[in-house]
């Protein structure tokens, strides 16, 4: 049994209609229940949950104090290559998209390496491509004996794996993979990759569960927001989520929120996302599920991000480079997107403090796998 | 509530309250208040059975068409053993069914969850329908059905008490967290315990001593029976919930204005 066989319990037409017939009645309801459900998400992401964003923020903020206090991880991108095999509508690294390729060596790894640290981070995220030949299993067990010394906590965000790879990885020190499905609308998603190994969309819904066999610690789920209905896409997730939790409930989970925004020559978004409903989707993950982490990235922009680490945010990033190289040696040719909030390490821990709140660095050790 | 049916193994019953049958006055009286009761799974420990003698007591006041045997592996102290009374009520009862209870602590009975684990993963692979007797311990709930045990059953107090669900919060953990139905067991002493253990969603009771001990035993089997009712009615029909405030000012959200 794996999510490919869940999923079939849901028609997203269904889904979309119940999202959307939901009354305010039911978001009270969701708001008062001690053990929301799906349902009662479904209440929460609800055009129906609009006048009760500020009630949802209160409640959303009292239960990441309680489980969290008031502390937020710092974690770093470390984008590796930006060689890519596939193509997606959506994507700076898209293989039909004209940028220099490029492939960091271990010198150029180890560059990286020391601006990080100088910054204070000691969790770090690696990013790719997808290029299998170039970028595969081979080349992440290095990178992670190179990151190793460095850094309490190794996640990655690349290409699904097979179980084997996994656990192998594991076995390095790997202690994290986050992969998002991008749209959990199977027609959609052929239209937005149709080529390399990703247009295999089951292949990639089933990747947590193979993770989660090979005993991975925390695993993200996430959608790609804009790409179909963001309420509908957002229920598939919280049911993946609530799935895995169930079935893998030794591992740690990670939610993240990338929402695409609108661009003259990109791909036509199928939804708009405000920042409202950005808040609201946030919050809704927050009281359905309380201990999930909860992360957000530089694509928000400084005055957004400065009031959502008080609203159900847990893990966050500053100062991010999206090109292969870029901390050490900037090239913007090279980028996978243009991050929004643009502000030193130094100057968003400050902001964070600002609020109250502790940016903490490590929060991992080597020594637990 | 006929469509509301609970599935264990592959055996489907109406009546969410199982009933053991230790503690009666005497064999008739047992039957009268089983009956009454409406109990479909009654547990028996083998160590009580006379598994030589096919017109045993018990078993003859206990007809299978009407009530389906539960034997237990009561009296046991460790796994092997355990594994070796389930496969002897196999035998003698003509049931892949074993309520497994292994307590090597004769005082309070209770149940050691390192030889449970161990005997559950045994007898599953042995092709038993296990269900055993546990701790309300959310975690070896999980780490049994990972084993394959096809329910749960985690005490509200120490067996014998009648002192009610003192466990409350780790059976709401478990219940959340199942995906095996979860009966409760030992503990409940009153009706009013078993209505409550309904509302958390616990799928089934277990309940013996309050029934067996009680004054008029058919009676309280007829009470009890009223009460899993109306508890498995309550929790469908959801308790209601105080609501929360509204706040007049945003100071969370103004941001986004």
């Amino acid at each position: 049994m794996s999510f490919t066989e869940e999923i079939e319990n849901y028609s997203w037409s269904t889904v979309k209609e119940q999202i959307y017939s939901k009354t305010a009645d039911d978001v009270r309801k969701a708001l008062s229940s001690n053990q929301p459900n799906l349902e009662d998400f479904q209440a929460l992401i609800s055009p129906a949950a609009a006048p009760f964003l500020e009630e949802m923020a209160q409640k959303s903020q009292a239960l990441t104090l309680q489980r969290f206090g008031k502390t937020i991880q710092m974690y770093a991108p470390l984008y590796l290559s930006n060689e890519c095999q596939n193509i997606c509508t959506y994507c700076g690294f898209s293989l039909d998209v004209k940028i220099d390729r490029k492939t960091l060596s271990d010198e150029e790894i180890l560059n990286e390496v020391s601006v990080l640290k100088s910054y204070g981070y000691d969790h770090v995220l690696i990013v790719t491509g997808e290029a299998n030949r170039t970028v595969g299993v081979d080349y992440f067990k290095n990178a992670i004996r190179l990151l190793k010394p460095h850094f309490s906590h190794i996640a990655m965000e690349v290409q699904p794996l097979d179980e084997t790879d996994y656990r192998e990885l594991i076995e390095e020190g790997l202690n994290t993979v986050l992969v998002y499905q991008e749209t959990y609308h199977k027609e959609n998603y052929k239209k937005h990759h149709p080529k390399g190994k990703k247009s295999n969309f089951n292949y990639r819904l089933d990747t947590h569960d193979r993770m989660g066999r090979a005993g991975i610690h925390k695993m993200g789920v996430g959608v790609l927001i804009g790409l179909e209905d963001w309420r509908t896409d957002s229920f598939y997730a919280a049911a993946h989520l609530d799935y895995l939790e169930k079935k893998y409930w030794q591992a740690n989970y990670s939610i993240s929120f990338p929402r695409l925004r609108p661009c003259a020559g990109g791909v036509e978004l199928k939804s708009i996302m405000s920042d409202r409903e950005l808040v609201q989707l946030i919050c809704a993950y927050r009281i359905f599920n309380q201990e999930v982490e909860l992360s957000m990235s530089t694509r928000e922009s400084e005055s957004f991000r400065n009031n959502i680490i008080k609203l159900g945010i847990t893990s966050i990033s500053a100062d991010s480079k999206t090109d292969p190289g870029g901390y050490a040696n900037p090239n913007v040719n090279l980028e996978q997107f243009e991050i929004h909030d643009k502000r030193s390490t130094a100057s968003f821990i400050q902001a964070i403090k600002d609020q109250g709140y502790e940016p903490v660095f490590k929060g991992w050790d080597k020594v637990l796998q | 509530m006929n469509a509301d049916k609970l599935r264990i193994g592959d055996k489907t019953f109406n009546s969410r309250l199982f009933t053991g049958t230790g503690k009666f006055r005497s064999n008739k009286e047992m039957e009268d208040a089983l009956t009454v009761s409406g109990s479909e799974l009654v547990t028996m420990a083998l160590k009580r059975v006379d598994v030589d003698n096919s017109e045993d007591d018990i078993l003859v006041h206990l007809p299978k068409a009407k009530f389906n045997w539960l034997p237990n592996t009561s009296g046991v102290r460790t796994a092997k053993e355990a594994v070796f009374a389930a496969e002897l009520a196999r035998e003698a009862l003509d049931t892949n069914w074993i309520k497994l209870e292994i307590h090597p602590d004769p005082k309070y009975l209770m149940p050691d969850p390192i030889e449970t684990l161990l005997a559950a993963e045994e007898l599953v692979k042995k092709g038993f329908v296990v269900l055993p007797y546990i701790h309300a311990d959310p975690v070896l709930a999980r780490r049994l059905q990972d084993v394959g045990v096809q329910a749960v059953m985690p005490l509200g107090s120490p067996i014998g008490s009648n002192k009610g669900l003192r466990t409350d919060d780790f059976l709401r953990i478990i219940i959340e967290q199942a995906d095996v139905p979860v009966v409760v067991d030992a503990g409940i002493g009153a009706p009013s315990h078993a209505a409550y253990a309904m509302e958390l969603g616990a799928d089934a009771v277990l309940v013996n001593t309050a029934i067996a001990v009680a004054k008029d035993p058919v009676q309280m089997a007829n009470a009890f029976r009223i009460a899993v009712d109306a508890g498995r009615m309550a929790y469908h029909a959801k308790l209601g919930v105080a609501s929360s405030q509204a706040n007049a000012s945003s100071p969370l959200t103004a941001f986004l204005d």
